[in-house]
């Protein structure tokens, strides 16, 4: 038990890295974006493209650093996929979400707009790639640790988390001390006063983008790095990004991260008794478990 | 091919096209009347298709009854398939509506988007309830003793285009009336229409049920004119997101539109198919992706340019103006 713990805390770092970008998209751009698992996919196999195929070509050695299942190719690999992401993020934004938003489209439609473009998005990678499940380094499976109570841990994972906490504390000095992160604050909490504050509210939606799209990125590497790559992993996180989101109420990205943290356990704790498939549908029932007893989240949510 | 083949052809893809008539003017309901973002159609498309199923089929009996599970089986004639199909789905709703109708749309497009995975998986891996990933083979077919072999589907799309014609019909009959008015006056304005003192969350309550009512009705058809249904037949995207770009593109808001809607994308579905067929063998392996891009690059152009669909909402007179 104490073991699927420690597996839902890492499992639940990479939903908590996806969860603070969906908050984040609902609280600034007011959309639910049905396509950020999307951005995880897109991510983790542009991290795969560069580490089998760019990287090789230039010359980049394939050397492991100790324990770990990877070297300085994942390690160049990974900020640069998270800048691309988002971008990728950013272009849909630009090309499609804009629009809308400037014919004063409802927020239904922009969701809407998202799932096609989740759909699209899949559907390139199925085209390019394949159905395939692929991995960064197939075959060595890498010893585990031993810590106490008998929990095993691989050093792969000891990464994914130093890595989520890394990403996650960056996140909190730049929302809580650079003027663009306050500026993001305020227009989660109100655009129209921030409108007229002079805060370049398009400006602010980019950065949210960037930065959402970026943070997908890292957890659907992570989650590569983890599990495997597939089309199908993206979509298949959709329902806990959104559970861990509510969760931790919607617009707040605290709660998103630690709202992550309880879904990832509890969707591991729940292979103890179910069965591992059903992990979905457990994320899914707490889902509408807080949307009966409370729908604003634990924390409760941004003022819309 | 010769004329018997394409006329056998033709009428398989109309039938079809009206299944999907069928689902589109039950989200017509719930969306272009409501305004209620379901984007768990496959949800209940796989409900009502399992329902009719049990209810039409007799319980395996012998030695099928080793390699066959269900969960009951009442071998009733499929009119009882249909109305089953219809009831289980409106159950369904009901239950996902009372925590998301009083909260923001997004939160019932979730909903429903965590019931449909939710179903799927269950019928997966359930084998006890429908007989796990194999799925139900061998649905009875209405009047099927009357006509045999491929005149049969010409039963068929007469059946299928009854039910249509008839959910059509008592559509534009509600929506027409007092309550219709209601539920447009919710989709354009929710606090006037709670300020003029209608009870919003009942009104949706009453449009989400009833869509995904025609919901398992459609879902029922489907069953029966395949024959054959398993889990994997109830994804996202034949599912659900085909279904919502046909009403898109026909004219949310509009019966006629929903309808149109339907047979248009499918009729392209369709014609992207033999197109495929056209292309070098590289490109043709990746043709059912290559056909849902262009879905969906098509839904995002109808999104941005032509956000009514086709006809757009024709303006609604009451029955009691004529």
């Amino acid at each position: 038990m104490a073991e699927l713990i420690v597996y839902g805390i890492v499992l639940g770092s990479i939903i908590a890295l996806g969860a603070i970008g969906i908050t984040l998209v609902y609280g600034i751009v007011r959309m639910a974006n049905f396509a950020h698992g999307e951005f995880m996919t897109w991510a983790a196999y542009l991290a795969l493209f560069i580490v089998t195929v760019v990287l090789p070509w230039l010359g980049v050695p394939d050397s492991t650093f100790g324990p770990l299942s990877f070297g300085w190719r994942m390690l160049i690999a990974f900020p640069v996929t998270m800048v691309a992401v988002a971008f990728i993020a950013i272009f849909f934004d630009r090309l499609l979400y804009k629009k809308l938003r400037f014919k004063k489209s409802s927020a239904v439609i922009l969701a809407m707009s998202s799932l096609g473009v989740s759909f699209i998005l899949r559907m390139i990678i199925l085209i390019v790639w394949g159905a395939d499940y692929r991995f960064f380094r197939p075959g060595v499976m890498r010893p585990a640790l031993e810590l106490p109570l008998g929990i095993k841990i691989r050093p792969d994972q000891i990464f994914i988390l130093t890595v989520a906490l890394v990403l996650v504390v960056l996140l909190y000095l730049f929302l809580q001390k650079t003027k663009m992160g306050k500026a993001m604050r305020a227009t989660a909490d109100n655009t129209e006063l921030a409108l007229i504050s002079g805060i370049d509210t398009e400006g602010i939606v980019m950065w949210t983008w960037g930065i959402g799209g970026g943070l997908a990125a890292a957890a659907g590497i992570l989650y590569g790095i983890d599990v495997q790559i597939h089309p199908g992993m993206g979509w298949n996180f959709v329902i806990p990004l959104f559970a861990a989101a509510i969760l931790g109420g919607i617009g707040n990205m605290y709660g998103a991260f630690v709202g992550g943290l309880v879904i990832g356990v509890a969707e591991q704790v729940s292979t103890a008794f179910l069965l591992p498939t059903y992990k979905l549908a457990v994320a899914f029932m707490i889902m509408i478990l807080i949307l009966f007893i409370r729908p604003q989240g634990i924390f409760g949510g941004s003022e819309k | 091919m010769e004329w018997g083949g394409v006329t056998a052809y033709l009428v398989s893809l109309v039938i079809m096209a009206s299944i999907y008539g069928v689902f589109c003017l039950g989200l017509n309901i719930q969306w272009g009347y409501t305004g209620l973002f379901n984007i768990g159609i496959a949800g209940f498309f796989c409900v009502g298709a399992y329902t009719s199923a049990m209810i039409t089929r007799p319980m395996p009996s012998g030695i099928l009854a080793n390699y066959v599970h269900q969960l009951f089986g009442l071998n009733m004639p499929f009119v009882f398939g249909l109305l089953g199909a219809a009831v289980v789905c409106g159950v369904v709703a009901f239950i996902i509506g009372i925590p998301t109708l009083r909260l923001d749309e997004d939160y019932l497009a979730i909903a429903t988007l965590g019931i449909a995975e939710t179903f799927r998986l269950i019928f997966n891996n359930e084998r006890w309830l429908a007989n796990g990933p194999q799925g139900l083979m061998g649905l009875p077919q209405p009047l099927s003793s009357w006509v045999s072999g491929r005149q049969y589907d010409y039963v068929y799309l007469v059946i299928v285009l009854i039910v249509m014609v008839l959910v059509y019909l008592l559509i534009e009959k509600g929506i027409r009336s007092p309550w219709g008015r209601v539920l447009r006056a919710i989709r354009e304005d929710e606090i006037s229409a709670s300020a003029s003192g209608k009870d919003v969350f009942r009104f949706k309550m009453q449009s989400l049920v009833f869509g995904s009512m025609v919901m398992g009705i459609g879902g029922a058809l489907y069953a029966h004119y395949t024959k054959a249904i398993s889990p994997d037949v109830f994804t996202p995207l034949y599912g659900t997101f085909i279904i919502w770009v046909m009403l898109m593109a026909g004219g949310s808001g509009n019966n006629k539109g929903a309808l149109l809607g339907a047979y248009v994308i499918w009729g392209i579905w369709i014609g992207s198919d033999f197109m495929m067929d056209m292309l070098p063998d590289v490109i043709r392996d990746k043709g059912p992706y290559l056909r849902f891009l262009l879905v969906g690059i098509l839904l995002e152009i109808i999104l941005i340019y032509r956000p009514q669909g086709i006809l757009g909402e024709e303006k609604k007179v009451s029955i009691m103006a004529d």
